[in-house]
């Protein structure tokens, strides 16, 4: 009995003997996936790091940011002024993945790859084009035979990043989409059902004939659902693919503020995919406690190198080159 | 002698008091407990909800124009949507579930009404997200395919069944939540009906009344209490209700006559935005929505109790 007490004691005593560093972070839900499976694999590496991810999504995880009750946050959306002012310390901006935003439609024998320009998505989700037989969508597409059939259009019911992203976009290609509606997390959607969360939207585009929404591009693959091509800057049609998102990173990289808030949609580029977006972890410049501090910086480094590799297989798009160098230089200023 | 046998009385009455009193102060401190959160919740819906309040003022129950990115909030198409579900699925929901109840407590035979009733009580344990599930899976396509086209067909000259019918809207958040409430109203009126006295049966039919007149006409009158109790514990159910309705309702902020158009309820609504509203106005705006959807409460079941009270004295004064 005694050396049963005994061996319970010492293997207690060895668990709290290994200093288990705990660092938690809330945010997006876009990267969640890519996220945990970095902190698992960080986490094999570096056995006495462990950090948590909550995927409470961006703006809640910027909230639990500002209030301090995370040790980083992660946003699809970048921080505002407003909000950037409201925390002590300044927050660096670490930009991890990207991702697309894909319009995916239910059309009944419509072909995958249905083209899009940027004035016909604002005109759709602004209810001003009501018919999927409508001049402006044949224009688009010659020779592509679409039914006389009212268009059921989908939007998110929930606040989000992936929001965020599609109405930056019709904000930049449509005057009138910037003047009614804006560009947020939440807008006030003219037309259409909304549905909670990608899934959310997903499924209800699956189940509604004629109806059309907007999907992170991860989802429309893991789904089979058809997705359309978008009309990009340069003028061509370009389905989103993990190389045409690299394309709009590094077609923006060139004009990359230092701080790395920058938006990617309607990026220059002839094969850019014009509705992509970074997302971004923000780390707060001045970490009190040092350990805490070397783990998250060893994580950033481990992120740019090795964590960069494990992007595609989950459907991420890793960050172009420029970036990565520059954000390296910005891990210095994590004290 | 008598001094000690008196002095022993004194002593038992003091006793017996003294637990009396004890369990009297323990049990109103529960009952004060129960009170104080209610009121607690009431003070931190209408502190929360300031910024919203002295922004919006009156305008927040009027207007229809729910903008978060202007920070503009209109909740109308809100409470259009919760006030036209709950009583869709009262409607749809009473007259069964009367029915259910009279069936197991009048007519059925002991072997069937009990393990049916038991059957029906576990409806209530059901998780609101697997109810949601179930409307989004076998539901929504029910009502775009059949049961919308249908009442277009025979009823589309009244206004409520016009438009394209999507499958979602207020319809199908009006079944599911009759579903839903099912088992409150059939555990509780069945509870009340068998509690009417045997006599009162019995008497009904001494009179030469039918089986279904006694029932009708003297059982469950007798158990009308208990019944509307039932309603009113169905009632708040619905105005509350915000999983299944949110995935069902189709969330588009804006009134529409037609029931099978797509609408907002305000519980789905909270549940939405709530997690990424950021801003002074936002989160308040929300929280304000709160307190409406309390007061809501209060007030329909308040009108249903009042309309309850007309009808018992009307009843009591033809007798």
């Amino acid at each position: 009995m005694k050396t049963v007490h005994l061996t319970i004691l010492l293997a207690v005593a060895a668990t709290m003997g290994a200093a288990q560093e705990k660092i938690t972070g809330a945010g997006a839900t876009f990267p969640a996936p890519i996220y945990q499976k970095w902190f698992a694999d960080f986490h094999k590496a570096h056995s006495d790091v462990e950090i948590n991810y909550q995927s409470i999504g961006s703006g809640a995880g910027i909230q639990q940011l500002i209030s301090g009750t995370v040790d980083f946050g992660a946003s699809d959306v970048p921080m505002t002024d407003d909000q950037i002012s409201k925390i002590k310390v300044h927050t660096l901006h670490f930009p991890t993945v990207m991702g697309a935003v894909v319009p995916t439609y239910n059309i009944q024998g419509a072909p995958d790859g249905l083209k899009f320009s940027g004035d016909t998505l604002a005109g759709i989700f602004m209810g001003n084009i009501k018919k999927w037989n409508d001049p402006a969508l044949a224009k688009d597409n010659p020779g592509v035979k679409l039914p006389a059939e009212d268009i059921v259009v989908v939007h998110r019911s929930d606040a989000s990043g992936t929001s965020f992203v599609w109405t930056d976009f019709l904000a930049k290609v449509s005057p009138e989409w910037k003047m009614k509606v804006g560009a947020a997390a939440a807008v006030s959607w003219p037309v259409g059902l909304g549905g909670r969360g990608n899934e959310g939207v997903s499924g209800t585009v699956k189940q509604t004939p004629n109806s059309i929404g907007y999907i992170e591009l991860f989802y429309a693959r893991q789904n089979k659902m058809p997705f359309g091509a978008v009309k990009n800057m340069a003028g061509n049609f370009v389905k989103a693919s993990l190389e045409a998102v690299s394309e709009a990173a590094a077609g923006a990289a060139k004009n990359m503020p230092a701080d790395f808030r920058v938006s990617i949609t309607n990026a220059p580029g002839k094969g850019a995919y014009p509705i992509s977006s970074f997302t971004w972890l923000l780390i707060p410049s001045q970490i009190p406690d040092a350990k805490k501090s070397a783990a998250i910086k060893s994580f950033l480094q481990w992120m740019l190198a090795d964590g960069q590799k494990e992007c595609s297989a989950l459907d991420y798009a890793p960050l172009p080159k420029e970036v990565v160098a520059k954000e390296t230089k910005q891990i210095a200023e994590v004290k | 002698m008598a001094t000690a046998t008196a002095v022993q009385a004194q002593k038992r009455k003091t006793t017996i008091h003294a637990s009396d009193r004890v369990a009297r102060v323990v049990v109103l401190i529960f009952a004060a407990t129960v009170l104080m959160i209610a009121v607690i919740l009431v003070f931190e819906l209408w502190n929360g909800s300031a910024g919203s309040r002295h922004k919006m003022g009156w305008s927040f129950l009027t207007s229809s124009n729910w903008n978060p990115v202007t920070e503009q909030f209109g909740a109308l198409p809100f409470i259009y949507g919760t006030i036209v579900t709950s009583i869709l699925a009262l409607l749809i929901s009473v007259p069964l579930s009367l029915g259910a109840a009279i069936f197991l407590s009048e007519l059925a035979p002991a072997g069937i009404s009990n393990p049916l009733t038991f059957l029906v009580e576990l409806l209530a344990a059901i998780p609101s997200v697997i109810y949601g599930l179930l409307a989004i899976f076998t539901l929504v396509p029910l009502v775009r395919s059949y049961i919308g086209p249908f009442l277009k067909a025979t009823l589309g000259f009244l206004p409520f069944f016009q438009g394209p019918s999507y499958g979602v809207g207020y319809l199908t958040a009006g079944m599911i939540l009759a579903i839903m409430i099912f088992p409150f109203i059939i555990s509780v009126s069945r509870e009340s009906l068998l509690a009417v006295p045997r006599e009162q049966r019995e008497a009904a039919l001494a009179l030469g009344a039918t089986k279904w007149e006694s029932t009708w006409q003297v059982v469950v009158p007798y158990a009308k209490l208990g019944i509307t109790g039932s309603v009113f514990l169905a009632l708040a159910r619905a105005l509350g209700e915000t999983m299944a309705v949110t995935m069902v309702i189709g969330n588009d902020p804006a009134i529409h006559t037609s029931l099978l158009a797509p609408g907002a309820a305000i519980a789905a609504v909270i549940a939405n935005e709530f997690s990424e509203a950021t801003g002074p106005v936002y989160p308040a705006a929300l929280v304000e929505l709160g307190l409406v959807l309390f007061c809501l409460t209060i007030v329909m079941n308040g009108m249903a109790r009042l309309m309850i009270i007309a009808t018992t004295r009307k009843g009591s004064k033809r007798a």
